[in-house]
């Protein structure tokens, strides 16, 4: 089977009958553009976003002058590698948290099973914590065996309160009663971590749709695995009709997963990403940095050692 | 409606089209098939059309799903020991795919079958993570060997082989902490555990499952490459198959690999864990919802 090269190699081979001088022509661009959307479904980009994406990039492409010290293959890179920039957020303020209600904050964690919200949930009480709030977390997952458990030994690492009931409790009321607690506390930062769910699970929605009503979070932020393939988009967008996302936070990236999946539900849903997590320890969590996962997405390394050979 | 179309227009489609070529090559992208292995079927299916002179879409998607499931190789069930009398069964794959869900779908469903089951909570690492393979363990009714959190996962094998042979178990599962291909300190961590439990089943261990979720994308390739140089695969499991994921990666692992897949996890329950066959594989990737 044939193996995925990179994109920078393959576009010059593309453009090496061009001698560099003049516009980029339809026919070049083309070319181009079609290793541009082979590469992004190799980086689970969704297939309707690939095209959508490449379609706009050939408007701006086509024509553009090419210039003395960049060749046609890092003209087009460069032109790919701002737009995926764009669409993932730039430098757009809504990539920050916003704890600008009335206290207790609250911020729920939803998503997929496995996705990482529990550990996600710690690390975010750790970061809250580091910047002065007083946060609590919330163990509102009653099916997966032990996950109370889990969310109380997070806590009890990171010193930080955890709110939870016995075995059997309704999440729902589980999640009420913590907004008491938290009052009760003074904590000003609460963190639901719900159980993971799929997309599809009417019941387990209802869930969550009932939560959020009933609580009314100031963030409610969907987990997603860096890893995730062509259903991110679907995922990303059930639970946005559920549970109207305010952001999103893109994990697992300390492996070599591209994570086009970000960009997908970024384009999708508009969901912004508020947060990447690198690893398993409690620090582990970054702000998002949208030109770095941009040039992840077209294979790392492909932007910068193009500009260095320029 | 761009998903799962294929079904539909292979069978309506009389003639070989453009078309029909095009909506091949999203449908199996869609699935997550990745463009490497979708390039290569396109490539095959049409050097067949030409070979045997096919001329309907109905035999274009014949050839397509025999060509998938040859990728696929043939079903494979589980392989036991013939010098020891204990099977070793070592579960590993990265974090959250999985594994300590489906040992306890295949501790129940081995105990079911009359085996006597042990399980060792290899995974000292994650957060409750020893909690959660025991209670698992009181669920299905098999015992579990562990030891303090942090502790050495090699001497948590070391303590459940001996615990195994003196309680004349047929067959022990060992659950490892999650970790990224990439890592390369825990990848040695695996290589230790494996050699642990080498040095006292010689043959063992006799199946080396990794489990890979669903929903992944191309990434899955990737990781299993690593994990099969690493220490060897003797199978895969692919859980979550209860969602809209098609995981269409299995074709590149299984082809590229040569390592089969065994079980498809098919929800949370004990239940949700399916032999894998090939046929009804391929026949879900085309179907509609
Ligand atoms: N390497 C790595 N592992 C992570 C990261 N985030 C979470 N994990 C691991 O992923 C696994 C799943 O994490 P959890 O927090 O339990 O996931 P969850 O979404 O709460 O899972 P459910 O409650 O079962 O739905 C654990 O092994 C975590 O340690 C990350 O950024 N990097
Ligand atoms: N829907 C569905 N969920 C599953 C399936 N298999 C496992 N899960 C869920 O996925 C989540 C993670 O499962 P675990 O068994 O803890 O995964 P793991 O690989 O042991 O995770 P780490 O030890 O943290 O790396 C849990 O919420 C499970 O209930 C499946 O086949 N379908
Ligand atoms: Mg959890
Ligand atoms: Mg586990």
């Amino acid at each position: 089977m044939a193996m995925f090269e990179s994109l920078s190699k393959r576009l010059e081979g593309i453009f090496s009958n061009l001698s560099g001088q003049g516009k980029l022509t339809e026919d070049d661009v083309n070319a181009a553009l079609r290793e541009v959307r082979i590469a992004l479904i190799e980086a689970d980009v969704n297939l309707k976003v690939a095209r959508q994406f490449v379609e706009r990039v050939k408007q701006k492409a086509i024509g553009a002058d090419v210039m003395g010290s960049l060749s046609p293959a890092q003209q087009v890179l460069s032109i790919v590698n701002e737009e995926l920039i764009e669409v993932l957020g730039g430098t757009d303020d809504k990539n920050k948290l916003d704890l600008s209600g009335a206290p207790p904050n609250v911020i729920m964690l939803v998503g997929l099973q496995g996705a990482g919200k529990t550990t996600t949930a710690a690390k975010l009480a750790n970061y809250l914590r580091k910047q002065g709030s007083r946060p609590l977390m919330v163990a509102a997952d009653m099916y997966r065996p032990a996950a109370v458990k889990q969310l109380q030994t997070l806590g009890k690492q990171l010193t930080v309160p955890v709110y939870s009931e016995p075995m059997g409790a309704n999440p729902v009321d589980i999640c009420a009663n913590s907004i008491a607690y938290a009052r009760e506390q003074a904590c000003n930062v609460v963190i639901l971590d719900t159980a993971g769910r799929l997309n599809i699970d009417e019941r387990m929605m209802n869930e969550i749709i009932t939560i959020r009503n009933r609580i009314q979070p100031r963030e409610v932020l969907l987990v997603a695995d860096a890893m995730t393939g062509q259903e991110a988009v679907r995922v990303a967008q059930d639970f946005n009709q559920a549970v109207s996302l305010t952001g999103m936070i893109l994990t697992k990236m300390d492996g070599d997963a591209r994570g086009g999946a970000a960009l997908s539900i970024r384009s999708v849903t508009g969901v912004p990403v508020k947060f990447m997590t690198v690893g398993e320890k409690m620090d582990a969590l970054e702000p998002f940095y949208p030109d770095r996962l941009a040039s992840r997405i077209l294979g790392m390394g492909d932007v910068l050692s193009l500009i260095e050979r320029a | 409606q761009l998903f799962s179309r294929l079904g539909n227009t292979v069978q309506e489609t009389d003639t070989i089209t453009d078309d029909l070529w095009d909506e091949l090559e999203e449908s199996l992208l869609a699935a997550d098939v990745g463009p490497g292995t979708t390039d290569w079927l396109i490539e095959r299916l049409r050097q067949r059309v030409e070979e045997e002179h096919m001329r309907t879409g109905s035999q274009v998607q014949r050839a397509l799903r025999e060509e998938l499931a040859s990728l696929l190789g043939p079903s494979s069930s589980l392989r036991f020991a013939k010098q020891s009398p204990l099977t070793v069964i070592l579960v590993i794959g990265v974090n959250g795919s999985g594994k300590t869900t489906s040992i306890a779908k295949m501790a129940y469903r081995l105990s079911r079958e009359g085996q006597k089951v042990l399980l060792a909570a290899g995974d000292t690492f994650r957060a409750a993570a020893i909690d959660q393979l025991k209670e698992w363990g009181e669920r299905v009714g098999v015992p579990v060997i562990s030891q303090h959190p942090n502790s050495d996962p090699g001497a948590v094998v070391y303590d459940a082989i001996q615990a195994a042979q003196t309680r004349g178990s047929d067959v022990l599962i060992v659950d490892t902490a999650g970790r990224l291909h990439t890592k390369f300190n825990l990848m040695e961590e695996l290589k230790k555990i494996n050699k642990v439990i080498q040095k006292f089943i010689p043959d063992g261990p006799h199946e080396l499952l990794m489990v890979i979720d669903a929903t992944t994308g191309q990434n899955a390739l990737l990781q299993a490459r690593k994990f099969a140089e690493d220490i060897g695969l003797t199978g895969v499991i692919i859980t979550k198959m209860d969602s809209t994921a098609k995981g269409g990666f299995a074709f590149a692992v299984a082809d590229d690999l040569g390592v089969p897949i065994k079980f498809i996890g098919t929800g949370e329950k004990v239940e949700n864990l399916i032999p894998f066959d090939p046929q009804s594989f391929v026949t879900a990737l085309f179907a509609q919802e």
